[in-house]
């Protein structure tokens, strides 16, 4: 199988040329080769990825697979080394700079000094809000993820969870039309996964944005995504792009369903693929 | 209850801090009856006098008008004749001369803070500077001290820098070492992915530095400013040796090097280490203050 998959076949003659419909995230022949001690490590190569505006798209693969080095590229945290990317129509450097993206870590990444609210307020305080916006948004963020009435706790007084809904707050504060989530519930148990899911579907409904999320887990990936990018190991790149067609109002029962339960199987499918490649 | 526990919270602090007070004093004593007695037998041998036995002999050893080392109990009664016997103007109050050697450091230190932050926020901004500057600072403190005090005095004094700043530059020579090799570590401290967000936040170089490198700097800040502030004192001491001896600790430690008045220079040492204990433990305060207000458990 290529590795180069358009996501949607309709836009794949035209996604280069023609700029008339924008792409939340479109790479072309994108490679980044890291150079080590060791020898270059080819961490993505030849990735040809097109992502729509209001997708919900998963990168899976096992560790090594470059999912989070793109995700990455896509937040002009890495620059690759080959191939070009745009980001909302413009260089992955000019959406960074126009804070078109939230990003949201593995971990909380929160600031241990500031509290919960100081936390979610310092993008807008960097952002030159007024005090009145920046206080609007925290309790309207803090809502959104359950967190009301924890304003003045510090991090270390909160749950991994209520941490990670407090640093997707603090993403969704700067109101971006992208959120770029790389494993942010690798670290929580399953109890609490299941329902910080359940959560970000219906704040990806509720609001429209274009999701990507890296993830190591396949029914997370089929049962958050609109598209699921399964990705393959040294060199990282994109092995097959399934379409995850399940209606969008979802509930976790919809995990014991053929329909899912059939995606679920290409996407394993594909990382098994992936790593036959490999040997 | 709530009484019973505190107090017995209290105890268990406090016993390995009085059993080690307790064992000090003891070799202290031990020490000064071994260290005084040969001054006493000579004496008497001179005078041709059987030496005294038993308590007799130790009461005598240990209450010399100039002993090899004093004892403890000679110390506390020269610090207390020294200070609450004595009114602060005198000249023979070691109150007189502790605030004077205070003075010095709290200014030295407070000198060697600022300057201190300064070359590290300097180094931080440029790597060259790393390199062109910290060789020299690490030079600075293996020069001896005490060598370089005078010549510092003598110098600014030739350029008509007299009175306290003089003495305080030494304290600050001493003080912002520990404050640069604590602040360059602490501004760089903050959590890589800290530094990630603040790219994604499209943050000026200035805004990271405000918001990010100077909070995670906070605690290695005053943990440097503990050593810093300790060093100082020493610094303040030593400057007031080559001014001619007429004021503060050091002045008392010199004056009394001269005499042979070895228990005012003891009770000056012990002047000096109370002045630092109380120096180190008010950047205690310090220290969990901002840690609490910074969040921080403890």
């Amino acid at each position: 199988m290529s590795s180069s998959v358009a996501i949607n076949p309709s836009f794949a003659g035209d996604s280069g040329a023609n700029g008339a419909v924008e792409m939340a995230v479109q790479t072309n022949d994108l490679s980044l080769t890291f150079e080590t001690a060791d020898g270059p490590v080819h961490a993505l190569s030849g990735i040809n990825l097109t992502i729509e505006h209001g997708d919900f798209v998963s990168f899976i693969g096992p560790s090594g697979c470059g999912k989070t080095t793109l995700m990455r590229v896509i937040a002009d945290l890495e620059k690759p080394t080959a191939g070009s990317i745009q980001v909302n129509g413009t260089s992955a450097e000019q959406a960074r700079l126009a804070r078109a993206y939230g990003y949201v870590f593995q971990s909380a990444a929160l600031y241990p000094w500031r509290n919960i609210a100081d936390n979610i307020a310092l993008p807008l305080e960097i952002m030159g809000l007024s005090a009145a916006e920046r206080r609007e948004r925290v309790a309207r963020n803090m809502e959104l993820v359950e967190l009301s009435g924890f304003e003045r706790k510090f991090p270390w007084q909160l749950s991994g969870g209520m941490q990670q809904r407090a640093s997707i707050a603090r993403a969704l504060a700067v109101e971006p039309q992208l959120l770029l989530m790389d494993e942010p519930f690798g670290a929580l148990d399953e109890i609490v996964r299941d329902h910080l899911n359940q959560q970000i579907l219906q704040l990806w409904n509720k609001t429209r944005k274009t999701i990507v999320f890296v993830t190591h887990s396949i029914p997370e990936s089929v049962y958050l995504s609109s598209k699921i990018v399964v990705m393959s190991p040294r060199p990282g790149r994109i092995h097959s792009v399934i379409d995850c067609d399940l209606p969008r109002e979802r509930d976790l029962s919809i995990r014991e369903t053929p329909e899912f339960l059939e995606i679920a199987r290409r996407v394993r499918e594909g990382l098994r693929e992936g790593h036959a490649d490999e040997s | 209850m709530l009484m019973k526990a505190n107090a017995q919270r209290y105890f268990t602090r406090a016993w390995p801090v009085v059993s080690m007070l307790m064992l000090l004093l003891v070799i202290w004593y031990a020490a000064a009856v071994v260290l005084n007695a040969p001054f006493e037998r000579d004496q008497n041998e001179r005078n041709g006098v059987a030496n005294l036995s038993g308590m007799a002999w130790i009461s005598t050893v240990l209450n010399q008008k100039r002993p090899v080392l004093p004892a403890p109990h000679q110390v506390v009664q020269e610090l207390y004749d020294t200070t609450v016997k004595k009114k602060i103007t005198s000249k023979r109050s070691l109150v007189h001369h502790s605030i004077i050697t205070l003075k010095t450091t709290l200014l030295g230190f407070a000198l060697g803070t600022l300057l201190g932050i300064l070359l590290a926020v300097a180094i931080l901004h440029n790597r060259a500077l790393e390199r062109a500057l910290m060789p020299w600072i690490i030079a600075s403190q293996t020069v001896p001290i005490l060598a370089i005090a005078p010549m510092i005095i003598v110098v600014l004094n030739a350029v008509g820098v007299q009175g306290l700043l003089p003495k305080a530059f030494i304290s600050t020579y001493l003080a912002f070492f520990p404050i640069v090799v604590g602040m360059v570590k602490g501004l760089r401290a903050a959590d890589p992915l800290l530094f990630d967000l603040m790219r994604t936040y499209n943050a000026s170089d200035w805004q990271i530095f405000w918001k990010l490198r100077l909070p995670a700097s906070v605690p290695y800040l005053t943990t440097s400013m503990k050593i810093a502030v300790a060093i100082a004192l020493v610094g303040a001491i030593v400057a007031e040796l080559p001014t001619g001896a007429v004021a503060g600790l050091g002045a008392r430690l010199l004056a009394g090097s001269y005499y042979g008045q070895t228990i005012q220079i003891w009770s000056a040492l012990v002047m000096a280490s109370l002045l630092a204990a109380a120096l180190v433990a008010l950047l205690g305060v310090l220290d969990s203050w901002t840690r609490r207000r910074m969040g921080q458990m403890t």
